[in-house]
Parts: structure tokens; C-alpha cells; sequence
């Protein structure tokens, strides 16, 4: 079976991908004193890399307003400072990613949240710094404290999306596990196949599926409207939100370096295109972990029983990584990135 | 059951992804320090001139008003050198002394720190007193960020100067480069050092050893 071969080799690289995300983990504010994690090779080679990038950004803002075709250059610098950040440590992805394994979305839809999260984050950055420090001539600390002010909502959203699918699928796997509830007995007894909306290929966890949708309908049966797949999107829409809200803290300092220099399109466009590689790099993890969550749906079919609690557990354990980001996000015991000293 | 372990693995694995944070450096300093001494020998604070990088010191000063357009006095720069030094308390001011060994107490900043703007570069002037002056044979200032936000390197130009302590030598370790194949060699760091952390942070430190008679 090659295509399972190549699942488990999907396996090995997210599990790689989140081995070096472990190496990266700095829980910082709290460890300051005592010893904080170890270092990985490759952590510190993305860091340099992404850090070489951003210092080019500057000298390369500065040479556009004398030279025109110095901005080509710092839009190709630019976007790959955008994949080489993603690529570092970071609660998008990692929300995004547990987002779509908790729900069993497909990976076209985490291509299509890891795009829009990322546009939406660039719009807020450039709607900030357009609108407090071009229009308004807001100073750096009042951009701070509104970045705060976005931070705070976005965190609380990613911890009720969290709380909510905990609930819903904490719910599935008691059911799993043989706690009766008469309502959804039938359900995991024989399946129903109403999602015909779902790919072909996944087709083995139709039967998942059923309880996925009703992650947004109070965990009773699942709306026809959201059956038929309509919804998605707009049960997405919060991912998003949550996820996209806060903007990057590189790119509201290149945006106003920009303005300072009087080239301020040159910044938006240069935080476009930082937004398309960061898209990109999250897109291609989402995409790894969907592959990890089909092959574990296909692993469960082959044994029913045991299976169909792993799988439930699997979710449950994602929708769980949210209510801890959200949570870890919110009581500052996790820092995204601060705007220091401003 | 390999499968299935192999399913497990990756539940918790995301459950370990749980500790995420993000770090990277968005802030560079560039950093004169002076090592400050009373009459008697002992060390009695650190005294540092952070220059930061053109990006930060733009967003920084962006919005703040001035009498000439792109210029700033110490003056004008005041408010914002309070926020600078207020919001470092909760970092320590990313600086952390041992004497001979043991962790010697840095206070807040002595009155007096300031900020000003030459060539676009914003600089924040300020002295860290230690709680009590103290003589130590090996003294070192470990000068760093924990989560890498702010990155710190010493000036090439007078990186470190003792005011005050004619008999003290002292050694200036620049933080090391991170290279994919450092990475490696690092977990391999000769004992040299006793209390060698692998800390990601102390891995860019960059340290001024003081060696006293």
C-alpha cells in the first residue's frame, strides 16, 4: 500500500515539524532564572535565516525610495522572511492546524483558512498603521496598546473555539467509550451517510463526520444546511478571526519604517507579500496534519471498537491544544511577540 | 498496535506543541557597557548605552512631537525613555550578574537615564546599581533576552570599559553565531563553563568576565 507508505512518511515530518517546535518552546516570562529549553540545529538555522531576512528589509526600504528596482528585491525578501516566520514557532499554525484535525476538515479547506488568516492578518496591520499612525499620527505606544487591545480578543476567541469543540468532542469520545446517550447511540452504532458533500477519498470517515458538524450545533444531530457543506466557511470564519486578528509585530515595524521613509504602499505591498509566504508555510503544515488525521481515520476503520476512540481522543486531544493556547495566550504565559518598551 | 502507537504519538505531540511560544528577534541592540566601581574596588552598577536598530528606532519614535521635523533632544525623548526603562523591569533589564559564582542583585535604574536620537539611531542611556556594591575575583555580566525578542551585541567601537578598577581585567564573549551545524556542536560545549544552560536566550548572550586580583 503505497499511499498508506506515504502517509506514515506525512506522519514522520509533522511529528519532525512538531519536534522542532517542542525545541523551540520558550514559555518565557516565567522561566526568566531558571534554565529554559534546549537549543535544535535547525530551530537556530530558521531563526538566523528569518532574522538575516528581516535586517535586509530596512536597508532595502531605504534603497527602493533612490532606486525603483530595489522594491522588486524587497518584495522576494520580504515573502521569504513570510515563509522562514511561519516556519518558526507560532500559535497560528499550531491552532490552525489543531483546528482542522478537531473538525476533520479537508486540506483544501485548511489551504483556503491558512490564506484567509493570513490576509487578514496583513489587512490589520496595514488598517493599524494606516489609520493611527498615517492618519491620526498615533505614536508607537498607542499602536501598542491597540495591538493589545486586538490580542486580547483574539486569544479569547481562540479559547472559546476551543472550549467549544472540547465540549463537543470530549462528548464524542465519552460516547465512543460507551457512555450512553440515547440520542447519538444509533449514530455510532451504524453511521448515516449524509455527507455526501465530503471528498471521495475520505470517504472511510463519513461516519465521523456526522459529529463533526454538530461541533457548532450544540452537539445534537447536525443541521441539513451544514451537512450540505455550506457552512463551513462561516464556522471557519471564527478560526480565522481568531487566528488572523492580531497582526505580526515585523510587519507593523516595517510598515511604519516605510511611512517614515514616505514610502508607505511600498510597506503594504511588502506586508501582502510577507502575509502570502507565512500563508503558505502554514498551509503546507495544516496540510501535513490533515494528512496525519486521515491516516489515522484510515488506521481506525481497520479496527473497529478500539479505532473509533482513538480517533475521538485525537480530536478531543486538539480541541484540547486550542483551550491551552487560548488559555496559555490569554493569561500572558505564552507571548506571541510584544511590542517592547513602547 | 504500532499504528495505533503511532497515533498516540501524535496526539501528544500536539498536546506538547502546547508549549509553543513565539521568538524571534524584532528588536537589535547594539550595546556599550561600563562596568562601574567605587574608590574602595568594589563594583557598584553597570552602566549601558543600547543603540537600537534604524527599524525599531523609527516605530519607536513614530508619532512622538518635535520641534524639528526627523531630530529629537533628551527632552522630547523623556516620556518615552520612562516607558523604555518601566517596561524593562519586567525583563530584568536583560542583564544578570554572578560574583564568584553567585547571583549578584541589580536594582532598578538609578534616576537620571535618558534617551537620544543621533542619525535616525535611538540610544537609552542607563545605570543598573547593585544592591550592594560587592568585590568579587570573577565577576560576569551576562547581557541577554530569554525569548530572543531583542537581540544584543556589543559594539565594535568600546564595547566594554572598566571605570574605576585599574587592577581588574576582564574578557569580552561575543554570543555565538547559530549555524545549523552549531546547533549540533553546541549540545557538545566543553565543561569549560560550570553552569553551562543550553538556554536559548544565554545562547546569544553576550558576557563580560571581570577577573580581580
Amino acid at each position: 500500500m503505497p499511499r498508506l507508505r506515504a502517509l506514515h512518511g506525512l506522519l514522520l515530518l509533522l511529528f519532525l515539524l512538531v519536534m522542532i517546535d517542542v525545541a523551540m518552546a520558550q514559555p518565557f516570562g516565567i522561566t526568566r532564572g531558571a534554565s529554559p529549553s534546549e537549543v535544535g540545529g535547525v530551530t537556530g538555522w530558521i531563526l538566523a535565516k528569518q532574522a538575516e531576512f528581516y535586517r535586509m528589509l530596512s536597508g532595502l526600504i531605504r534603497a527602493a525610495k533612490a532606486d525603483g528596482s530595489a522594491a522588486y528585491t524587497l518584495l522576494g525578501v520580504s515573502f521569504l522572511y513570510g515563509v522562514f516566520h511561519a516556519a518558526g514557532p507560532g500559535h497560528g499554525k499550531a491552532v490552525i492546524s489543531s483546528y482542522l484535525v478537531a473538525n476533520n476538515e479537508t486540506w483544501r479547506r485548511g489551504i483556503v483558512l491558512s490564506f484567509a488568516s493570513a490576509v487578514l492578518q496583513a489587512v490589520t496591520a496595514i488598517i493599524i498603521v494606516g489609520v493611527a499612525a498615517a492618519l491620526l499620527g498615533a505614536t508607537a505606544k498607542a499602536m501598542g496598546d491597540t495591538v493589545r487591545v486586538i490580542e486580547i480578543a483574539s486569544y479569547s476567541l481562540i479559547l472559546l473555539i476551543g472550549l467549544r469543540l472540547l465540549w463537543v468532542k470530549g462528548w464524542a469520545l465519552l460516547r465512543a467509550m460507551g457512555f450512553k446517550d440515547r440520542k447519538h447511540a444509533h449514530d455510532l452504532a451504524h453511521g448515516h451517510g449524509h455527507d455526501h458533500h465530503h471528498h471521495h477519498h475520505q470517504h472511510d470517515h463519513k461516519h465521523d463526520h456526522d459529529h463533526d458538524a454538530s461541533a457548532w450545533s450544540h452537539g445534537h444531530a447536525p443541521e441539513p444546511s451544514e451537512l450540505a457543506g455550506r457552512h463551513w466557511l462561516k464556522r471557519g470564519l471564527t478560526a480565522i478571526i481568531a487566528v488572523g486578528l492580531r497582526p505580526c509585530s515585523g510587519a507593523i515595524i516595517v510598515l511604519v519604517f516605510a511611512l517614515a521613509q514616505g514610502l508607505f504602499w511600498i510597506g503594504v505591498a511588502s506586508t501582502f507579500v510577507m502575509g502570502l509566504g507565512t500563508a503558505i508555510t502554514v498551509a503546507a503544515i495544516a496540510t501535513l496534519a490533515v494528512g496525519a488525521r486521515g491516516l489515522a481515520g484510515k488506521l481506525a476503520k481497520a479496527k473497529p471498537g478500539a479505532g473509533v476512540i482513538i480517533l475521538r481522543g485525537l480530536e478531543t486531544a486538539a480541541a484540547l491544544v486550542i483551550v491551552l493556547f487560548g488559555a496559555a495566550l490569554l493569561t500572558g504565559y505564552l507571548a506571541s511577540e510584544r511590542l517592547m518598551g513602547v | 498496535m504500532n499504528a495505533l502507537l503511532r497515533i498516540l504519538s501524535v496526539s501528544l505531540l500536539f498536546l506538547a506543541a502546547g508549549s509553543l511560544a513565539q521568538a524571534h528577534p524584532h528588536v537589535w541592540v547594539t550595546m556599550q557597557t561600563e562596568l562601574v566601581y567605587a574608590p574602595d574596588g568594589s563594583i557598584t552598577g553597570i552602566r549601558h548605552a543600547w543603540s537600537f536598530d534604524d527599524m525599531f528606532s523609527t516605530f519607536a519614535t513614530q508619532g512622538l512631537e518635535s520641534k524639528e521635523k526627523g531630530k529629537f533632544t533628551r527632552e522630547e525623548l523623556e516620556p518615552l525613555a520612562k516607558v523604555n526603562v518601566e517596561s524593562l523591569k519586567e525583563f530584568g533589564y536583560f542583564t544578570f550578574a554572578t560574583a564568584d559564582g553567585k547571583k549578584a542583585e541589580l536594582t532598578d535604574p538609578a534616576p537620571g537615564y535618558w534617551l537620544d536620537y543621533n542619525d535616525q539611531v535611538l540610544t537609552l542611556n542607563f545605570l543598573l546599581p547593585f544592591k550592594t556594591p560587592l568585590k568579587a575575583k570573577e565577576l560576569k555580566v551576562e547581557i541577554y533576552d530569554p525569548s530572543i525578542f531583542v537581540d544584543f551585541a556589543f559594539a565594535k567601537d568600546k564595547p566594554v570599559q572598566l571605570a574605576g578598577a585599574p587592577k581588574c581585567k576582564f574578557d569580552v564573549v561575543l554570543p555565538r553565531e547559530m549555524t545549523f551545524a552549531e546547533g549540533k556542536a553546541l549540545s557538545q560545549i566543553p565543561a569549560e563553563e560550570k553552569n553551562t544552560t543550553m538556554a536559548w536566550g544565554a545562547q546569544f548572550a553576550s558576557k563580560i568576565l571581570v577577573h580581580c586580583p
